[in-house]
């Protein structure tokens, strides 16, 4: 039988489906007592709207896989990072096309207004260029702003750093 | 596969075809929401639903931008908005509910109460105006917001810690999407300047209710759990004056409306326009009550 974190491990987000759960970062734990599976996950934002379906998704890949009981739960604290995803993750978004997000900005105290566009250097994930530029920082999914490449003038998406 | 008819084919008991229909509508399922201790319950509940009903009541009317936003982009910016808040108002109608202690869910808070129940400042209710009027009320809203939320990473109370640094990360992009449009607006052209002067003067006369403590948000906050969002004013009149230095904007002046003796929106005190937004939120619930899907 395969073991219960590598059945959730495989299980894909469903927005970004050429990431699992676990490049995400969004996969927590995974625990196994009494032939019952806990799983917990993190939301990356609050309105999220693929939450119900990664519980789903993941209580349906665990039955499918033999585990009878299975529970899913939130945590909250700490909250979703960019960080968290994956190196193997980064690779297969740009691969996908996507731009990988950069570091998280990290502070402590009141959040400085930002009046400019973000400081960010993104490359082109079709021509590796780095002359590009923001078109709109709300994308497709709340997790991702929209750039364009100067240098083959085609638009991409970005994962944005939070 | 096949089936003779439609009900066969949904009655099926095979359920790993189905996006829907597991259970799973708590979003604080597995989250401890013991309340703390030497808090009640009761106020714990209602301070969340202050909270919770800003966000929900407020995305409501980002939401009615849809199909009517200036550009595809910005029309995309609103609607992650008005989704983030969303999320927001879940989680804290449902922190609401658990910490009341009976069975009362986020769709209870949301679809069956009546007006006078809703506890959101009255900023979040008035009905939508033009692209000016959006972009002055995002900014008082959201700078308001992220500064209670900022403070509200250290509660007591580590449900609405936690939802509050996750928020943080949020409103952090509204309140800068919302700023850099302010000055673009002001510094623009002669008719943009005059659409977000416009707007600032109409949402101005909305903002000292936002620092007015409720006696639940007082008390909570001695204990810990709670802002006091009068606590948050400095923080709020320095933001808000960055962004209309940039925008060469005034400051504007315009006098408080008030609440009905002393009662305004924390109170359930509200204007003319939250009767037809609950109208339009609550009318496919309560005409199905029971139904799921």
């Amino acid at each position: 039988m395969v073991t219960a974190q590598a059945v959730a491990a495989r299980v894909t987000d469903p927005e970004l489906p050429m990431l699992t759960l676990a490049d995400l970062g969004v996969l927590r734990e995974v625990s196994e007592k009494d032939g019952k599976v806990v799983v917990a996950i993190t939301p990356t934002y609050s309105g999220c709207p693929a939450m119900d379906t990664m519980r789903d998704d993941l209580v349906h890949a665990l039955r499918g896989a033999g585990y009878a009981e299975v529970e899913v739960r939130t945590v909250l604290r700490p909250a979703w990072s960019s960080d968290w995803i994956t190196e193997d993750g980064r690779r297969k978004l740009a691969e996908a096309g996507i731009s990988p997000p950069g570091a998280a900005p990290r502070r402590s105290g009141p959040v400085p207004l930002t009046l400019g566009p973000p400081a960010r250097r993104v490359r082109c994930p079709h021509c590796g260029s780095a002359e590009t530029e923001l078109l709109s920082e709300f994308g497709a999914t709340a997790c991702k702003a929209l750039h364009r490449c100067r240098a083959c003038r085609e638009p991409f998406e970005h994962v944005k750093e939070i | 596969m096949s089936f003779d008819n439609a009900y066969e084919a949904i009655t099926e008991e095979n359920d790993s075809r189905w996006a829907f229909g597991t259970g799973f509508e708590d979003p604080l399922s597995g989250v401890d929401t013991t309340v703390p201790s030497g808090v009640e319950g009761a106020d714990l509940a209602a301070y969340c639903l202050m909270l919770g009903d800003d966000a929900l009541i407020f995305s409501h009317r980002l939401q009615e931008w849809c199909t009517n936003a200036p550009e595809l982009e910005d029309e995309v910016a609103i609607a992650n908005i008005g989704l983030d808040l969303l999320g927001q108002a879940r989680l804290l109608l449902a922190r609401a509910g658990k910490a009341e202690g009976g069975d009362r869910g986020e769709d209870h808070y949301a679809f069956f109460r009546a007006e006078h129940e809703f506890r959101n400042v009255r900023l979040a209710e008035l009905p939508r105006g033009d692209f000016g009027e959006l972009i002055a009320r995002l900014l008082v809203f959201s700078t308001w917001r992220l500064a209670l939320f900022q403070r509200l990473t250290e509660s007591r109370d580590p449900v609405l810690a936690a939802i509050a640094a996750k928020g943080v990360k949020e409103l952090t992009y509204h309140r800068d999407y919302a700023a850099q449009w302010a000055v673009r607006l002001g510094d623009g052209t002669e008719y943009s300047r005059e659409r977000i002067t416009e707007g600032l003067a109409s949402v101005w006369p909305y903002t000292d209710e936002l620092f007015t403590p409720h006696p639940v948000e007082l008390r909570l906050g001695e204990a810990g759990v709670a802002v006091d969002p009068s606590a948050a004013r400095a923080e709020f009149d320095d933001v808000l004056g960055q962004v209309l230095r940039a925008a060469t904007l005034d400051t504007p002046e315009a006098p408080a409306i008030p609440g009905v003796a002393g009662r305004a929106g924390r109170a359930g005190v509200h204007t003319e326009g939250m009767g037809y937004l609950l109208a339009e939120l609550q009318s496919v619930a309560r005409a199905h009550p029971e139904a799921t899907w």
